[in-house]
Parts: C-alpha cells; sequence; structure tokens
C-alpha cells in the first residue's frame, strides 16, 4: 500500500459507526395498478402534508408479490418520489425488483420469518372481529405535551397523557388515546385500518381521522366540542359520540 | 452549580431582551454573580438596554474566534459589581456562532458565574438554536395574543426536542412562562388573552406577569434595565419573577385590573 504524504498517519479519528433505530413509515402495497397508486398516494399525502413532506419511506412489496402481481420499481419509485416521498428501502420485492432498486441506489432490507410468516397461514376471509393493527404492533407511551411543529407516529396504538397543541400531529395505525385536550391534528388508523379509534377528554382538534375520513375543525359540532369523545368509523362516515 | 437560563419565544419583538437585562440584573443584585449574553448576533440591543454601548470593545463573535479572551470581552456592569455583559457584535451575523464555540464559552463561564442568561433572538433559526441549545432552564416570553403564544408552543417543543439535554436523554430543561405586556383592561375587553387562556393553551408553570408599562421605555431609553427602577409596576414584577425562581413565594401580581375594590363592585367580573 503507498501512502499518501498528504496524510498524516496519526490523524485522529473523525467517525464512527453507530447502530441506531429509526421509526419510518412503510408503504405496503396491494394493487399493482400505478395511476391508483399514485391517485391514492396523493389523497393520504393532502391529510398529512407537514408530516410526508420529504419523509423517508420504506416500499413494501410482500403482499403484492404473495398474490403474484408484479410492479416495476422504477416507475412505482418515480411516484413515490413525484409525490414528495423519499423511498429509503425496499422489502418484500423479488429477485428482479430488489435488482431495479439497487440500481436506483434504494437499499434492499430482509424480511424477518419471510416465506412461512403466520401471516401466510392466515385465511383470505377474515372473520369480522377487530384484528390486531399490525402484526409488530407496539403502543408509544407519550407523557408530555405534543407541541406546535411537532409529530408522532405510532405504527401501533398511540397514547397521550398530555396536551396536544394546535400545529401538533400525532398518527397511528392503530388507536388514538389522549387523556387531555386534543387541539392539533390527530389520524387513527393511518394504514388503512378501519377499526381504529380515536378517544380524547377534550376534543378542539384542527383535525381528525381514521383511515383517510377526515373532519376539520370548522366540520365539528359544537355538540362535541371540547368534550370527551371517541371517534369511530361506521360506513365509511366519523362518527363523535360522548364517552359517557 | 451555575446554571444556564435562556429567555426565549419565538416570535420577535416580545421583550426577551427587556426580560433578559432585568432578571440578569435581579439575580445580581441578590449576590449571585451573573453574566448575561447578547445572542443576537447583527442587532445589538441588549448592551443599549443595559446601558453599556460605548464600553463595547470586544464581543462574542470576537471571542469564538479566539480574538480575544473571555475576560476582555465581559463588560462589568456600572449598577453591579456582580454583572457582567457579552455583547453581541454589530457587524457580522449569526453564521458567524458555532456550537462548539459557544459551548466553549459556557464552560468557561461556568467556571465563574452562577448564573448565565441568554437572550435569544427572535425565530428558530441558528441564533435562537444556539441559545437555547445548552441550557437549564428557559424563560419562555409571551404576550397575550394568539400568534406569540402559538410561536411559544413551537418554541416549547424545540426545547424539549433539539436541547443538548434531549439529546443526550438527561433531565428536560426546566420550562417557565413569563407573560408580559399583560393589561387587564384590554384583556376585559376581550381583546387579549387572559393569564387564564394562555396557561391553559400552554400548560406551563407561570413565572409571573409583567404588565404593559410605560417604565419599560423608560427605562431602555436611560440604559437601565427596569428592574431597578423599583417604584414601576414593571420593575417589581420582575423582582417578584427573580425571587420566586429563586424559591421564593411571591403570590402573583398585575393580573387583575387597577380599578381595586370599587372597580371590581361595579365593574362586575
Ligand atoms: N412590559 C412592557 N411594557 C411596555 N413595553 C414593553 C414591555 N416589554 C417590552 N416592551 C417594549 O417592546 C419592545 C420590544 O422589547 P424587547 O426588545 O425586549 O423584545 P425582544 O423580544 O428582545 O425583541 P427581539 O425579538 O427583536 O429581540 C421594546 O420597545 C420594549 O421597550
Ligand atoms: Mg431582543
Amino acid at each position: 500500500m503507498s501512502t499518501d504524504p498528504h496524510k498524516t498517519p496519526y490523524a485522529p479519528s473523525v467517525l464512527e459507526f453507530k447502530s441506531s433505530t429509526f421509526s419510518v413509515p412503510v408503504l405496503v402495497l396491494s394493487s399493482n395498478d400505478l395511476v391508483a397508486i399514485e391517485q391514492q398516494l396523493q389523497e393520504k399525502i393532502r391529510l398529512a402534508p407537514e408530516f410526508f413532506k420529504n419523509s423517508p419511506l420504506v416500499l413494501d412489496l410482500q403482499e403484492l408479490n404473495k398474490q403474484g402481481y408484479d410492479i416495476e420499481v422504477t416507475e412505482l419509485t418515480d411516484i413515490v418520489r413525484k409525490s414528495g416521498l423519499l423511498p429509503i428501502g425496499i422489502r418484500g420485492g423479488s429477485v428482479q425488483q430488489n435488482k431495479q432498486a439497487l440500481a436506483l441506489l434504494i437499499p434492499v432490507y430482509s424480511i424477518h420469518n419471510i416465506g412461512a410468516s403466520a401471516e401466510t397461514q392466515k385465511p383470505k376471509k377474515i372473520i369480522p372481529t377487530p384484528e390486531p393493527v399490525t402484526d409488530n404492533a407496539s403502543t408509544t407511551l407519550i407523557t408530555k405535551p405534543i407541541r406546535s411543529g411537532q409529530r408522532i407516529y405510532s405504527s401501533g396504538d398511540l397514547v397521550v397523557l398530555a396536551q396536544v397543541s394546535a400545529g401538533a400531529e400525532i398518527m397511528a395505525e392503530g388507536n388514538i388515546h389522549v387523556y387531555s385536550t386534543l387541539r392539533g391534528r390527530a389520524l387513527a388508523g393511518v394504514q388503512g385500518n378501519t377499526e381504529a379509534r380515536i378517544f380524547c377528554s377534550d376534543l378542539q382538534a384542527e383535525l381528525i381521522s381514521i383511515a383517510g375520513n377526515y373532519k376539520i375543525s370548522e366540520d365539528l359540532d359544537e355538540t362535541v366540542r371540547k368534550k370527551p369523545v371517541q371517534i369511530y368509523l361506521q360506513n365509511h362516515t366519523l362518527i363523535i359520540k360522548d364517552i359517557v | 452549580m451555575a446554571r444556564i437560563i435562556v429567555v426565549t419565544s419565538g416570535k420577535g419583538g416580545v421583550g426577551k431582551t427587556t426580560t433578559s437585562a432585568a432578571i440578569a440584573m435581579g439575580l445580581a443584585k441578590k449576590g449571585h454573580k451573573t453574566a448575561v449574553i447578547d445572542f443576537d448576533v447583527g442587532l445589538r440591543n441588549l448592551d443599549l438596554v443595559m446601558g453599556c454601548e460605548r464600553r463595547v470593545v470586544y464581543d462574542f463573535v470576537n471571542v469564538i474566534n479566539g480574538e480575544a479572551s473571555l475576560n476582555q470581552a465581559l463588560i462589568r456592569d456600572k449598577n453591579c459589581n456582580q454583572l457582567y455583559i457579552l455583547p453581541a457584535s454589530q457587524t457580522r451575523d449569526k453564521e458567524a456562532l458555532n456550537q462548539e464555540g459557544v459551548g466553549k464559552i459556557l464552560d468557561d463561564l461556568k467556571k465563574d458565574f452562577k448564573y448565565i442568561v441568554c437572550d435569544s433572538p427572535a425565530g428558530i433559526e441558528k441564533g435562537a438554536h444556539l441559545a437555547m441549545y445548552f441550557a437549564d432552564d428557559a424563560f419562555v416570553v409571551t404576550n397575550p395574543e394568539v400568534s406569540s403564544v402559538r410561536d411559544s408552543d413551537r418554541m416549547l417543543g424545540i426545547l424539549a426536542s433539539k436541547s443538548r439535554r434531549a439529546e443526550r436523554n438527561e433531565e428536560p430543561i426546566k420550562e417557565y412562562l413569563l407573560l408580559s405586556r399583560y393589561s387587564p383592561d384590554r384583556v376585559k375587553l376581550g381583546e387579549m388573552l387572559s393569564v387564564d387562556d394562555v396557561q391553559d393553551i400552554l400548560s406551563l408553570h407561570l413565572l409571573g406577569v409583567i404588565p404593559e408599562s410605560k417604565s419599560v421605555l423608560n427605562a431602555s431609553n436611560s440604559g437601565t434595565p427596569v428592574i431597578l427602577d423599583e417604584k414601576s409596576d414593571a420593575g417589581q414584577a420582575y423582582a417578584d419573577i427573580v425571587a420566586r425562581y429563586l424559591g421564593e413565594d411571591k403570590p402573583h401580581r398585575f393580573i387583575e385590573d387597577k380599578k381595586g375594590f370599587f372597580g371590581k363592585l361595579f365593574g362586575g367580573k
């Protein structure tokens, strides 16, 4: 090995590799219809533009491949990027799809217990009982106020023991509980779980949404404003009810 | 142990510099060696309010750049020998500050001072970020109006997530609410939020209410922190705030309007 005369061999270390865990939204596809994907993606983003803006994203193709649908990763990536999201990984892709991803400098993640996962064995027809939100859903507990400009995302349920300020945004793939005043935006069932609910002890929200069905502050009836309520979906309609 | 206090708000012009000067003087008057630092590089206001603008030789940026020592740059206050001012530079911008440099200066100051008060610039950009990053306590100055309250809320979010204490998972910054330019008459008329409204929105420990007062302008025109004007309502409000911060139990004042008993009797509530 030749030594570079400009480099001192005793330079102090300027870098270090550390391992960190991040919570990143995952885009799970169940159709390869690119037009529909683009459209629905836009709709979702409109609900929480601040949350999604330049957000990292992992593309999950497992479900798609299980059903035997193929999709062009190049085109999918295009759509996702056009929507302002930044794909940082792919998982559950075929050999071909993984190759495409790598060509786009998108890392390939493996899915644990792929193949014989419990999910694969699940019967296609689901009995109409509320199913668990996701397979690795965990509850996120927040004990301090969530302030304007802050965003919280839970891949399971979200329990907040303090107020949520106007200008703050809380999202959960499962249910949301706020045991204080909810003034910001609350989006439950963000991955499409229509069984998700929002509970809060003082409703003054800027926006509430369950599985993409939303109401803005203006639409909130005076009879429920500033009351302890629960919010759930019935036939695609948001129902807001007193908790008695 | 020295404590670093950041006086911050998000919104501009709410009374941060007025507050920094007053509480720094108040702490020093109580016998605690105190330094007050102007983080508003490019504007330089604190030295005017402290009345030391004509004695500025070196500034904060000079010290960061190693062009002057801390001792050369610190100005001893003319009214209180326990108080020192580190002025901002007028000829640079906030990019001249950097985290490492600021951290080093604060570490040096901590060896010698009991309290270090950081007068934050408005906004949530670099200057404001550096002013709060190393803080132990935050005095969040808020005016009783919606936009100021919203900006304070935003700043509280930043204190809780972007400070060194947050990054290191240490005990969070202690946050205090200072409600400034309060005018009970205007609250009554519905032109301003009340103390209760603001506390309801921010849910924050109230350290004190500072009334809207002519004495503040007079004080800054004469270059003496308003707390030294012991007869003034604003001066007394700041004295109470310092006392409460140091653990004294003082009932809140300046929340009710001045009409007093008869006003209350006939004016209704
Ligand atoms: N309690 C008060 N009553 C009346 N006027 C006040 C009061 N507090 C501050 N002011 C006035 O408001 C103006 C802004 O005050 P100050 O400079 O302290 O605010 P600031 O938050 O430091 O502003 P900036 O964001 O520009 O740094 C000044 O003219 C000051 O005299
Ligand atoms: Mg100022």
